[in-house]
């Protein structure tokens, strides 16, 4: 299990394509986030658990959901962390597993409305299932 | 045919753990010419150089070979050991087989052979060396200090206090630098003016020093001990001899509405000004850009209640030449601008404040007498928000990489002094980590929180927005694992601090080295941290990398101490490694002359004898001898191959290619 | 000025009158928008994982299209600008993409970034010139007090986007000024309105989308202004503050230069 674990948070570094070492550990990023107080772990945490492979936490978390992309926590860290794009890579080494989706096709008809753009939609398929 | 050693060093594991020193030293041994060959542990240590010069004269050496670390570190030690063993010190050549061999290689087998070569390339430059003697070149006793802050300033009065003379040039009406802006200063909260004027009063009486004031160095030529400086005064529109700094002309002048630069566009300053109260010298100045009179010929008002006739309009930049023998860059340093940075509404709202304009906020003569007033409706602040490290350490190409390393105790200082003056303020610091190693630095920032209740939170702020006459600070507390929002009245960045933007010009001129940052290189980062790599030239202050003040004038003591050292010589010793002309294959293109960057090469017509017993006149290069620092530029840009360098001759580099390749 | 046109899925349906008013300003402005055809939709946002190539290939076919036409790619959408200009961006810059996508694509000439991607505004500020729009009004929106509302999308990551300053941007306020009206700043024009979001969390993109509004109207604005279609749902719809209406910014402009 704590091998999978290791695995698992290397697995999602790969996906991320970046280092988790250069965070200073500063919080800009979660002192940027819009969406902070709907997240049990935040962004600077998101970094700092791939980091250490303390990944199976973060997986169940509904945290990791949370996040809105709005690039904040990217624009203004001062050492080009990338928090979203980590955030991004947990949910796809979750998706990408069988049976993981976050989003069901028959959830989503009950989700829209009639002035509910199609960017919505797209964006929640590709954000939410593989 | 030279009669070699070879002495091989350990430099006990850092060469001998890589390289198989005992191989080295038998391989060379069979080198054509070397007579004999050995190792040792520490080469450079007295038994080590002992070790050389018995074998000098046990074996009747007249070359010698070291294999050790860099010539930067110790060809001058080996010369003067061989020289004091009988033998010219240019018979001396080093391999470097540290830096260049066993730091940078891993495997020893690879890393012996790579030694055995660069030892082999050596020799055989030995074979070709000959003794060159050291002429020698006279020192003027005069420094040239550029930047009058606190580190010029205590350079200049050291280098007096010795006895020589120095001028300082200061690009500001006023020599006081930063220093003259803050209010107080840690870890002792003195006042910075009750500590700086007086200096700056020293500096001002002491008929050693001479201050240029609004001047700039315009160009430096020449090489240590004997350079010439075009100092540019700046015409200031106001005769520096009889100008009283009464201050008459200030209150009178009716443009009155100019951003004043000494309270960081706080407030406003008249178009003929003098800096503050106690600037050195006390004389008025006419900004350009601002009197009408300058503009459009329209008001004179200065020059009418003037009761000295001090004013003229008609003053133009004056252009000195002075020789000196040593110059130090003190040129200081500047907060850099938040452009890019708007997260923390900084261009949005008056009441963000950088961590200097709030020196000024809280100092008697600022912009509101020394009372904290907010900018924006001159009401008193009772939420402060500090924000460290914005623009420092940063890579995101926003900022700097480099730590400003002050701010960390001026915010300490600025919170406490908040505290004290307003008890009924709430003061937060959000910090990433609090960086303290100073005498009683620590011990201070703790007092801010311990007994004037800072409240210190580790964290950084994402974003400050202005609501309803407010500022709404968004940030994460990292140790409670939360978001904060607190509604502030006043926000403080300590902003990221960068060299002064002259440093890159001066540099060019003075042909000293940068860092990436534009902080001068010092000539070694730990044994000689004040001096720049190119001779003559020294370093003080922050021009160096970020520094507070009290290491500030450490380093400008210490960079005074040796230009002393260097100006008590009458003569000083000449490379001899300089280029020489062969003028028998000059052809006069003057290529050299266009490439040599000391000017150390003339042209002149010559008599020449032809095989037809007649004469002609042919243009031919000529190198003065005390002006060539040897670089070498002239003799890789000379066509015909007229040009040489001694002591590194064509001959001489490719016998080392040809020991390489063999 | 002609120029390869990508409206994108949700302008030919929710958002269609950003796509009309656009296309009629065009007109008047003398610019000319050839839709580029057999496109497909962009994927609504930009796969974060560097190994992410597939969902990339719509975009690459469009900025291929356009190369093929030698015109620089127009894009509306703030979302399909944000996934073109970044998905160009790799295949300039990331030599794994690049690689990938070619092999899967097998151009007669492989895609390398070639084609400039062109925002709406961007064509109106660098091209046409604000002051040249300027002279085009016919019925300026005197004084009227307008919040520009720039979202996440436009903007961030700024290197890639380079749109304009991302804390600070004047992109928007410039064109408000330039149709006669008053352009209000306020803190929140940069913050995210809830995006996606709504899909699962309601209560957030509320929040998120009125935190916008309430800044908007606080510092005076009498309507807000956004290029992006599931901003202008998340304002409407998710949030929505009294005598705040919420435009798209080429109506505004429609409106202005009398083709409305």
């Amino acid at each position: 299990m704590e091998n999978n674990e290791k695995e698992l948070a290397q697995l999602i570094q790969e996906i991320s394509g970046l280092n988790p070492k250069k965070c200073m550990k500063c919080g800009k990023c979660s002192g940027a986030c819009p969406a902070f107080h709907e997240m049990e772990y935040h962004p600077h945490q998101f970094v700092d658990m791939v980091d250490r492979g303390d990944v199976n936490k973060l997986l169940a978390s509904k945290s990791i959901w949370m996040c809105l992309s709005c690039f904040a926590c990217v624009e203004r860290c001062p050492r080009d962390v990338k928090p979203a794009n980590f955030i991004e890579a947990a949910r796809l080494a979750l998706i990408r597993q069988q049976g993981c989706n976050h989003l069901k096709d028959e959830a989503v008809p009950a989700l829209l409305d009639d002035e509910l753009p199609q960017q919505a939609i797209v964006s929640a398929y590709r954000k939410y299932k593989k | 045919m030279q009669r070699i050693g070879v002495f091989v060093c350990w430099c006990g594991s850092n060469i001998a753990a890589t390289v198989d020193v005992q191989q080295v030293s038998d391989a060379l041994a069979k080198e054509p010419g070397v007579v004999y060959s050995t190792n040792y542990q520490y080469m450079c240590s007295q038994s080590g150089q002992q070790m050389i010069q018995d074998a000098i004269k046990e074996h009747h050496l007249t070359g010698i070979v070291i294999c050790s670390c860099s010539p930067r570190m110790h060809e001058t030690t080996f010369r003067k050991t061989a020289a004091a063993a009988g033998i010219n010190s240019y018979m001396v050549e080093i391999a470097n087989i540290r830096e260049q061999c066993s730091w940078i290689h891993k495997n020893k087998e690879e890393a012996t052979e790579k030694a055995i070569i660069l030892g082999r390339a050596a020799i055989a430059k030995v074979h070709l060396n000959a003794p060159l003697t050291a002429g020698e070149s006279p020192v003027v006793k005069r420094a040239l200090v550029i930047g009058g802050g606190i580190a010029g300033i205590q350079t200049a009065l050291d280098i007096a206090d010795a006895g020589f003379e120095v001028d300082i040039v200061e690009k500001k009406p006023t020599i006081g630098g930063k220093m003259a802006q803050i209010d107080k200063t840690f870890p002792t909260l003195d006042c910075a003016a009750c500590i700086l004027t007086p200096k700056m009063v020293d500096v001002a009486q002491n008929e050693k020093i001479h201050i240029y004031s609004y001047s700039e160095v315009e160009s430096v030529k020449g090489f240590v001990g004997n350079f010439t400086a075009t100092i540019k005064k700046k015409a200031r529109y106001v005769k520096e001899d009889i100008c009283t700094g009464c201050g008459l002309c200030t209150e009178k002048c009716p443009m009155k509405k100019v951003p004043n630069e000494f309270n960081q566009m706080l407030d406003n300053r008249t178009a003929i000004y003098i800096p503050f109260a106690q600037a050195v010298p006390k004389v008025a100045t006419i900004d350009p850009n601002a009197c009408m009179m300058l503009k459009n010929g329209k008001c004179g008002v200065c020059s009418k209640v003037c009761t000295a006739g001090a004013i003229d309009y008609t003053q133009k930049d004056e252009f000195i030449e002075q020789q000196y023998g040593a110059i130090v860059v003190a040129t200081g340093f500047n907060t850099i601008k938040l452009d890019n940075f708007d997260e923390f509404a900084y261009s949005q709202s008056p009441d963000v404040v950088t961590s200097l304009e709030f020196e000024r906020l809280m100092n008697a003569a600022g912009p509101t007498g020394g009372t904290l007033l907010r900018p924006s409706d001159h009401t008193h602040p009772h939420t402060l928000v500090f924000v460290q490290c914005v623009g420092s350490r940063d890579v995101s190409g926003c900022g700097k990489p480099y730590c400003s390393k002050i701010c960390c105790m001026y915010t300490a200082k600025h919170a406490m002094l908040c505290r004290e003056k307003y008890p009924d303020t709430e003061v937060y610091v959000f910090y990433i980590d609090v960086r303290t190693p100073g005498k009683n630095f620590d011990e201070f920032y703790r007092r801010a929180v311990e007994e004037y209740g800072v409240h210190y939170i580790k964290g950084m702020v994402g974003k400050v927005a202005p609501k309803n006459g407010k500022l709404m600070v968004q940030a994460s507390d990292l140790l409670a694992n939360d978001q904060l929002m607190i509604e502030a009245d006043m926000v403080v960045l300590a902003t990221a601090i960068e060299p002064d933007e002259s440093a890159r010009s001066i540099a060019t001129m003075l042909t000293a080295s940068m860092d990436t940052n534009d902080f001068f290189t010092e000539a070694h980062p730990k044994l000689r941290p004040v001096e720049s790599p190119t001779a003559g030239i020294f370093l003080s202050g922050v021009c160096q990398g970020p520094k507070d003040i009290p290491e500030t004038v450490s380093q400008a003591s210490a960079a005074a101490s040796k230009v002393i050292g260097l100006l008590v010589k009458d003569k000083l010793t000449c490379n001899p490694c300089v280029a020489e002309s062969n003028e028998m294959m000059c052809n006069g293109c003057s290529a050299c002359e266009k490439v040599c960057p000391y000017g150390a090469i003339t042209y002149s017509d010559k008599e020449f004898r032809t095989p037809y017993r007649t004469t002609i006149m042919r243009r031919v290069a000529s190198v003065n001898p005390a002006v060539c620092q040897g670089c070498g530029a002239c003799t890789v840009a000379c066509p015909s191959g007229a040009m040489d360098l001694k002591g590194f001759s064509t001959r001489q580099i490719m016998a080392e290619v040809d020991a390489i390749c063999k | 000025m002609v120029y390869s046109y990508f409206p994108g899925c949700t302008l030919k349906n929710k958002a269609s009158d950003l796509d009309m008013y656009a296309r009629k300003s065009a007109e008047v402005l003398g610019i000319t928008m050839e839709e580029i055809e057999e496109w497909q939709c962009c994927g609504g946002v930009y796969p974060l994982g560097a190994n992410e190539t597939a969902p990339k290939l719509a975009s690459v076919r469009a900025l291929v299209a356009a190369r093929e036409k030698g015109q620089d790619l127009l894009t509306l959408c703030s979302a399909c600008h944000h996934v073109l200009k970044r998905v160009n961006n790799d295949m300039a810059e990331n030599e794994n993409i690049r690689t990938k996508a070619n092999n899967y694509m097998q151009l007669e000439t492989p895609y390398s970034g070639e084609t400039k991607v062109v925002h709406y505004l961007e064509m109106l500020r660098d091209v046409v010139g604000f002051d040249q729009l300027k002279a085009k009004v016919v019925n300026p929106l005197k004084g009227k007090k307008i919040g520009a509302y720039y979202g996440c999308l436009l903007l961030r990551p700024s290197k890639v986007l380079g749109m304009d300053n991302p804390e600070n941007p004047t992109i928007i306020e410039d064109f408000i000024k330039a149709i006669g009206a008053v352009p209000v700043i306020y803190p929140y024009r940069n913050e995210c309105c809830g995006g996606y979001m709504t899909m699962e969390n309601k209560e957030l993109a509320k929040k998120k989308s009125n935190t916008v509004l309430e800044s908007a109207k606080e510092n005076g604005a009498e309507c807000v202004i956004t290029a992006c279609p599931l901003c202008m749902y998340n304002l409407k719809v998710n949030g929505g503050v009294d005598d705040l209406p919420v435009y798209y910014f080429t109506e505004l402009l429609a409106e202005a230069l009398g083709v409305k």
